[in-house]
């Protein structure tokens, strides 16, 4: 090799040099811990292995196979639990938006006592998430929680018997009030800020225009901050959708079928009853799906977006 | 050319990382048994058994640090709350980063076994500890599989037995507490009434659902594994066991529904305030005291067994073995230090002190003889342990065997207190799914 040549192949390598540090650490930690998360999915990985998990057997697609079997219990208690968590999170997302939005919007304009107000409506957010959620629990106990005070002994609804929040098919509805409680609050921070950005005189010319202030909200204010509802709404879709915390702080490692998140219950399958293989399985499989659902809501919101800037 | 040299480089740092990633799953490479590389220190993982981590530490520091006197071996503690411990010993069992001694609940003992990460207690090591002989029979029952070396020896011992409210029973004309199931349904009746209930029961509480099916299905003559270790959850006679616990609360009416969702011991709770007047537990008189309630206020008597039947073995078994182990880490590197740290521990001075302090019964002969355990309630549990207690079973899926089994009952609670009916179809259809479940 030249002189020549070597000046240059070292001018050509220090971009790569500089990068190194960075790819290495991306790939120790994100796609290292993913590639051992594949490899394991193949494997019948027990606690018979976990101590080198290298000698695990190979299992081939069996832990696939166990998984995605709809004639199988584990596969339709897999199914019931997805189709759960998909209701869950539509809903869920659903509601903290629209609920975020509204205070956004109703906070938008300067009134006395917006700043505290403000403040009391993030307070959700930044509880530490166990404290909050096991408060919750003791709010949705049968005999002596405040949930079931406040209806059936202050309100007189729902008769004589109590009703349990915490078993059964009700406990969906106790695991959506808390999740959209700790979920609007980020909502609402980050609408409140995209509304900062919509300059005063489009409001003021809508006015003059003789637009109600439904119609200003329609015509102004969502299309504004609609890149960050985009987002926003993404994020929110993949926190909830893998939200392990809350149904593992409100109902313990065992939660009622109407409430079994997925997460939940990968957890149930893998580390509970000590089978990694199939949790990891059941891992990817949801990995895909999440990969799936975002690339096709980027590529509709994206398409959606450049024919309104088109037209 | 470019592009090739870019992938190789991307390729060779893929396979050193993954090397070195293999190498930390591997666990330490230094063989069997252990070494002797840090003689002067130890890292022990206690579990929690008094009130909270610092009553914990408080208890354990001063034994430590007779410990260090005598070896000069320094123990650096940490109390892991309940609810961590079994994550923590896997995530130590994977990366071999582990304590050198650790307690662990004994009925995981032969799922932890099938690991590998713990020493295996041989004829060698015991002789180390002072020999098997100086334990209690069930108790070493419940430290491993049938036919393999124990995992770990025991170190605190714990039984079930029946705390019963006195001022209730007098209160309600019952001169003594329930010996037999039937009467047990009796008394119940006439205790439930007025917004007050016969038993508490944690029926969300996977463990303790467990610990009580196990004994009814043992008095019904079965067993939730086969001989060969195979699950066999639905057969007719555990599928009776199962109905008659879910019925107390179904069909005799002397649980309150509300117990179908208690999972942070509220029952005992609801014990200390007079609203429910008996709980089956293990070694419960320290959390009676702790919710306000004095010595003598309850009475202690062994768990009731079948019509007929006076506490033994066979159908007439009323607890489970309970209890904690110890084991060492099969990696550690301080072999010598933790088999003299465990003699230590396991020795009678210590085993009087600690179990006095936890409220629990020593699991070593010579420890029992001591005035502390010969109180009322304690004498309950010891009795019980030596002559009608039965270890779980000490198969590996037991952790899993908890998870499902426990989980169908409480299902089944959660029909019961909903006013849906329990019949024998639907407690066979619970524990057939249980059983499809246990999948590897």
């Amino acid at each position: 090799m030249s002189p020549h040549t070597t000046v240059r192949v070292r001018k050509s390598a220090l971009p790569y040099l500089l990068l190194l540090p960075a790819v290495l650490l991306e790939l120790l930690i994100h796609l290292v811990p993913m590639v051992m998360g594949v490899v394991m999915s193949f494997r019948q990985l027990t606690q018979f292995f976990i101590r080198d998990w290298t000698r695990a057997p190979w299992a081939g697609p069996a832990n696939y196979e166990l998984a995605v079997d709809l004639n199988k219990p584990v596969g339709q208690a897999l199914l019931g639990s997805f189709v759960t968590t998909c209701l869950f999170t539509l809903l869920s997302v659903g509601l903290c938006w629209l609920l975020g939005t509204a205070a956004a919007v109703f906070t938008q304009e300067s009134f006395r006592g917006r700043g505290p107000l403000r403040a009391l409506f993030l307070v959700p957010y930044a509880l530490p998430v166990y404290a909050a959620v096991i408060t919750w629990a003791f709010m949705f106990q049968r005999d002596n929680g405040l949930v079931n005070h406040v209806l059936h002994d202050q309100l007189g609804l729902g008769g004589a018997d109590r009703t349990f929040w915490l078993l059964g098919d009700n406990s969906f509805w106790a695991l959506l009030t808390v999740s959209v409680w700790k979920g609007w609050p980020f909502a609402f921070l980050i609408v409140t800020a995209a509304l900062q950005n919509i300059p005063g005189e489009l409001y003021e010319a809508a006015a003059l225009d003789g637009a109600g202030s439904w119609q200003r909200i329609r015509r102004i204010t969502l299309p504004s901050v609609g890149p960050v509802n985009q987002v926003l709404v993404l994020v929110l879709f993949l926190w909830t959708f893998n939200d392990f915390n809350t149904p593992f702080v409100l109902f313990g490692k065992a939660a009622p079928e109407a409430a079994d998140l997925i997460s939940l219950h990968i957890y149930q399958s893998s580390f509970v009853t000590w089978n990694f293989g199939a949790g990891a399985a059941m891992s990817v499989l949801l990995l895909l799906f999440l990969l799936l659902v975002t690339a096709g809501y980027l590529f509709l919101t994206g398409r959606g977006r450049r024919r309104n800037a088109d037209a | 050319m470019r592009r090739t040299r870019a992938a190789t480089t991307a390729a060779i740092t893929l396979s050193l990382l993954a090397a070195t990633a293999t190498a930390c799953g591997g666990g330490s490479a230094n063989g069997d048994g252990g070494s002797n590389s840090a003689p002067k220190e130890l890292t022990y993982w206690a579990s929690n058994q008094g009130p909270d981590i610092a009553a914990d530490e408080a208890t354990l520091a001063p034994e430590l640090k007779k410990f260090e006197e005598r070896t000069g071996i320094k123990v650096k503690l940490e109390v892991i709350p309940w609810p961590d411990l079994l994550g923590r010993i896997l995530a130590a069992t994977a990366s071999g980063q582990g304590p050198d001694v650790l307690n662990i609940g004994n009925t995981w003992s032969a799922s932890l076994q099938a690991t590998g990460a713990l020493l295996p207690w041989d004829g060698r090591n015991f002789d180390a500890i002072g020999g098997k002989d100086r334990f209690v029979a069930s108790a070493i029952g419940s430290s491993g599989a049938t036919g393999q070396d124990p995992a770990a020896v025991p170190l605190y011992s714990m039984s079930y037995a029946l705390y019963y409210n006195k001022k209730m029973f007098r209160e309600a004309g019952i001169e003594k507490p329930p010996a037999t199931w039937d009467e047990m349904v009796t008394v119940g009746q006439r205790l439930s009434k007025d917004g007050k209930w016969a038993l508490g029961a944690e029926g969300s509480n996977l463990a303790n659902n467990i610990h009580q099916v196990f004994v009814l299905a043992k008095q019904h003559g079965a067993d939730f594994f086969d001989a060969a270790g195979k699950p066999a959850f639905d057969g007719p006679a555990t599928v009776d066991a199962v109905k008659q616990y879910v019925d107390l609360m179904a069909k005799d009416r002397i649980i309150a529904p509300g117990n179908a969702e208690y999972a942070q011991n509220q029952s005992l709770q609801d014990f200390a305030a007079g609203k429910t007047a008996m709980v089956l537990w293990q070694s419960a008189a320290t959390s009676f005291k702790t919710h306000g309630m004095k010595e003598g206020d309850w009475g202690v008597a062994p768990v009731p067994v079948p019509a007929g039947g006076a506490p033994g073995t066979g159908r007439n078994t009323n607890s489970m073995v309970a209890g904690i182990n110890m084991a060492v880490f099969r990696n550690t590197d301080n072999i010598d230090g933790s088999l003299a740290f465990v003699k230590f521990m396991t020795g009678d001075e210590e085993q009087r002190l600690l179990n006095k302090a936890y409220g629990s019964i020593p699991p070593v002969k010579a420890a029992q003889t001591d005035a502390a355990f010969a109180s009322e309630d304690l004498t309950v549990l010891r009795e019980t342990l030596s002559t009608s207690a039965a270890p779980l079973p000490q198969v590996p899926q037991e952790s899993q065997f908890e998870t499902t089994v426990g989980t169908a009952v409480k299902e089944l609670f959660a029909d019961a207190a909903a006013g849906r009916p329990v019949t024998t179809e639907s407690v066979k259809a619970e524990l057939t799914k249980a059983q499809q479940q246990m999948t590897s």
